[in-house]
Formats: structure tokens, C-alpha cells, sequence
């Protein structure tokens, strides 16, 4: 049999696929996700106090994504029931990020081969431990691919130079305010390589604690996260940059 | 009645700025105790809690099936159910008990939390078919709850504090021990004592042991002199 009109490679679906992905996700704003010495913090630039970018999923374990929002709020729900019917079928200490990564990675992986359109999404799987050296950071991309990150991970719109960033500020041990404050540079920063400054509403912020029993997750918000952000160093003041994530997707 | 384990008695009772849930220790099938340690009053959620009577095994696990499930809604939403929604939810699944039940095997649980719309603290009792009934003052359940209702009626006022309506309801599952075979009563040679919860506006909160510890022997000591507790005035 010849091969069909208009015949498009394997290779060639896939680097399409790809790119949309891609595009998509780098119209959103960024998430920052770190360790400080009694967990790991999540710091996202979120308007919206309602639509979470960061949520809990277990007792040790918190999710975290940046891209459509009806789409990796589709994986959190399901990430939750999972882990909760597992916590109910076994114990509470059976359900670990490791195994919901996979998950997710099998998730991703066939939404990307055999759906019409792959999940614009990036997200973020962590889990703390006992110490810090239990502590654990599952990135997960469009594909299914699944990193095993260490220290800092960022990822959305300006990744690439948030990243920078936290590469340069981050070190093992870090209190939650030197944490927060290195997060919410990294944030502040561009792409383009402006800076521009971020406020307590335009972030959503939330730590898995150690020093918490059973429900580690909390969120910051109010009184606390200004007192948090208070530690901050003053850095000089750009004006705020031009608002991505309103593409014709709704990118949160 | 087949020869499984039983939870015996609860005691429930608001007072201002919260509820308290207090449980005696001993689970008996038959004349047997089968265990002296048991807890029978469990954390729900962050603002309230569940004290099981009846068939310890199906109680236990109708617990934590409901703590999963209002957690599991929380996480889902991102707010909790209201009090009321929580109360229907249990009652949803005590209905669904009613085929073990009828065959001797009931769980029969009390309901307690804080509810943070009203500010205030409140009390739900069930029957087998996932009837809800919302209790005022105080409530209790299980085989000694008539001994402990009696004693409840004679001790508490609305306008005690917290560590009094505690002390109530210790007097309170003292009497049931006292006149219920099946009620297990503060076990001083081996420091066993009550599970007593609160709940407040701040959350759900364990007493600590060595809290009861105290409230429990200034009780004895006053039980030395006058066995049957506080006299109540005739009018």
C-alpha cells in the first residue's frame, strides 16, 4: 500500500505536539518550588486567591503546576482521590510521591501519544521527609517525562531565568524567610531581564512543614505572608511587568 | 449476638466556646473485656469529632471512612463541608449499616463540632436508620448513656467553663462505670483514663493524659468521702 496523502511522520506529530505544549505553557506565569530547612516552599505569581496553582495532596505531599488551568486541575483532583483511596486501602504512610508521580507520568505520557491534543501543563509532585535529606521534588512535563530535582525547581513563563536565580541564591538549609525572600526574586524576574516587583496579593504561597503533624501542608496568607515578605531585601523597585497569562487559553 | 467486640459510653456536652467528647476505655464481647485501653473518641476533622458506641470493628472503620471523606472533600473544594453537612454525611452512612445492623451488629455513633458559621459548639445523635437527631446541652450514647444522662442532668449548667464541663463528664463516665458492667471506669493503677476531646473555635484538641490524670484523682478523692458524687439541691 503507498503511503496515504498527506502522510506526516511520527517524528514530525511528536515535535508538533511538542511545541504546542511548550507555547502553552510559556505563556503562564511561573512557579518556584524550594527546600528551606523544615520543608519546601511553593511560590507562585497568582492574582486569583480562589484558583489555586498550589495545592495539598496528602499529609507529606503538595502538587504544584503552572499551564491550563482546567487541565492540571484535572490531574489534582485526580492525584487527590488517589492518594486518598490509597491512604484508606492501606495506611496513611503507604501513599508516597514517588508512586503518584508515576502516575501522573503514565497520565501525561498518554495524553501525549494518543490524545488529539497534548496537556499544556507542567507540574510539580513534592514530598518531605523526616529531614531534608528525605525531602523529594518530582517535576513532571507535557510528555511524561519525570525529573528527579534537587534543591529548587521553577517552571511556567520566565523558568529559564527564575531558575537562574534560585540556582545562584539557593543552598541547603535555608530559613523559610530567606527562602521566600530568594523565591519571590526569582519571580521578579524576567526573561527579558527586567525586574519587576511582586506584592503579597499577586502571590500564592505555601510550605509543606516538618515541624506539622500528620497534615503538613499550610498555606501563607494574610498578616503572616507580609511578615514573611517583610524579610525581604530591598531590591530596586522596576515597574510591574506586562501581565502574561492572558492569551487566548485563559493560562493562569 | 454474634461475639465481637462493643464500645460502651460516650459523653457529650457544650458549653461556651465549644463542645467537649469525653469516652470511657473498654471495649467487651459479653462478659469478657476484650480490651482496657480502647479509644472510642476519634478527630474528625479540624473542627469536630466522633464518639462510636456499638460494634467496635464496624465502628472503627465507619470512622475512618468518614474522617477519609471529609478530608477528601476539603482537599476536592478547598473549603470544608458546613457542621449540618457533616452530620448528614454520617447519618448517610450509618443508613447504610442498617442490614448489619438489624442482624445485631449497630454502630451507634455521637457526632460533636464547633461550628464556625454559628460560634457555636453542637451535638448530633443517631439511631441505627441513619436517623439525626441535634441534641442540646449534653447528650450520651452507648449502654452506660442512661447512668451517664442521669449523672449529666444533675451536674451540668450552661454556664460552666471548659475544665468543669470536662470534670462533668468525667463524673458522668464515672457513674456509668459504676452501675454498667460494659463501662470501663479510670483505671489509677495503670493510668488509663477517659479520651476527652474539645473542640473549640481554635480547632480540635486532644486533653493530655496527665491533664485527666489530675481532674480524674481530685474526683476520687471527693468519690472517698461521698461515693455516689456531688449531691444536687432537692429544688
Amino acid at each position: 500500500m503507498s503511503s496515504p496523502f498527506g502522510y506526516v511522520s511520527p517524528e514530525q506529530v511528536m515535535k508538533d505536539r511538542a511545541d504546542y505544549a511548550r507555547k502553552g505553557i510559556a505563556r503562564g506565569r511561573s512557579v518556584v518550588v524550594l527546600t528551606y530547612i523544615d520543608g519546601i516552599l511553593f511560590v507562585a505569581e497568582n492574582p486569583s486567591s480562589a484558583l489555586h496553582k498550589i495545592s495539598e495532596i496528602y499529609d507529606r505531599i503538595a502538587f504544584a503546576a503552572v499551564g491550563k488551568y482546567n487541565e492540571f486541575e484535572n490531574l489534582r483532583q485526580a492525584g487527590v482521590r488517589y492518594a486518598d483511596l490509597r491512604g484508606y486501602a492501606y495506611d496513611r504512610a503507604d501513599v508516597t510521591g514517588r508512586a503518584l508521580a508515576n502516575v501522573y507520568a503514565q497520565t501525561l505520557g498518554t495524553v501525549f501519544t494518543q490524545e488529539s491534543k497534548p496537556y499544556e501543563v507542567e507540574i510539580v509532585i513534592a514530598e518531605i521527609g523526616t529531614d531534608t535529606s528525605g525531602d523529594q521534588i518530582y517535576r513532571l512535563t507535557y510528555d511524561g517525562s519525570v525529573g528527579d530535582e534537587h534543591g529548587f525547581v521553577a517552571m511556567g513563563g520566565s523558568a529559564e531565568s527564575a531558575g537562574t536565580v534560585l540556582a545562584e541564591g539557593h543552598r541547603d538549609g535555608l530559613s523559610l524567610d530567606d527562602a521566600l525572600a530568594l523565591a519571590v526574586r526569582a519571580l521578579s524576574q524576567a526573561d527579558n531581564g527586567e525586574r519587576r516587583t511582586l506584592v503579597a496579593n499577586q502571590l500564592e504561597v505555601a510550605v509543606l512543614d516538618r515541624t506539622r503533624t500528620a497534615r503538613t501542608f499550610r498555606r501563607l496568607v494574610g498578616p503572616q505572608l507580609d511578615a514573611a515578605l517583610g524579610a525581604e531585601p530591598d531590591e530596586s523597585p522596576l515597574e510591574s511587568g506586562g501581565d502574561k497569562g492572558d492569551g487566548p487559553h485563559a493560562t493562569t | 449476638m454474634p461475639d465481637v467486640p462493643h464500645g460502651t459510653t460516650i459523653v457529650s456536652a457544650v458549653y461556651e466556646g465549644g463542645v467537649v467528647m469525653a469516652g470511657d476505655r473498654r471495649a467487651t464481647v459479653g462478659n469478657y473485656i476484650a480490651q482496657r485501653d480502647i479509644e472510642k473518641v476519634f478527630q474528625a476533622d479540624e473542627f469536630s469529632c466522633v464518639g462510636i458506641a456499638g460494634t467496635a470493628g464496624l465502628a472503627i472503620e465507619m470512622v475512618r471512612l468518614f474522617q477519609v471523606e471529609l478530608q477528601h472533600y476539603e482537599k476536592l473544594e478547598g473549603t470544608t463541608l458546613s457542621l449540618d453537612g457533616k452530620a448528614n454525611r454520617l447519618a448517610a452512612m450509618i443508613r447504610n449499616n442498617l442490614g448489619l445492623a438489624m442482624q445485631g451488629l449497630a454502630v451507634v455513633p455521637l457526632f460533636a463540632g464547633y461550628d464556625t458559621a454559628r460560634g457555636e459548639g453542637r451535638i448530633y445523635s443517631y439511631d441505627v436508620t441513619g436517623g439525626r437527631y441535634e441534641q442540646h446541652s449534653f447528650h450520651s450514647v452507648g449502654s452506660g448513656s442512661v447512668f451517664a444522662r442521669g449523672a449529666m442532668k444533675k451536674t451540668y449548667r450552661d454556664d460552666l467553663t471548659e475544665e468543669e464541663t470536662i470534670r462533668a463528664c468525667i463524673g458522668a463516665l464515672y457513674d456509668a462505670a459504676d452501675d454498667d458492667s460494659a463501662t470501663g471506669g479510670p483505671d489509677i493503677t495503670r493510668n488509663i483514663f477517659p479520651v476527652i476531646t474539645v473542640v473549640t473555635a481554635e480547632g480540635f484538641r486532644r486533653v493530655p493524659d496527665a491533664d485527666i490524670g489530675a481532674l480524674v484523682q481530685a474526683m476520687i478523692a471527693g468519690r472517698m468521702t461521698r461515693p455516689n458524687g456531688p449531691n444536687a439541691p432537692l429544688d
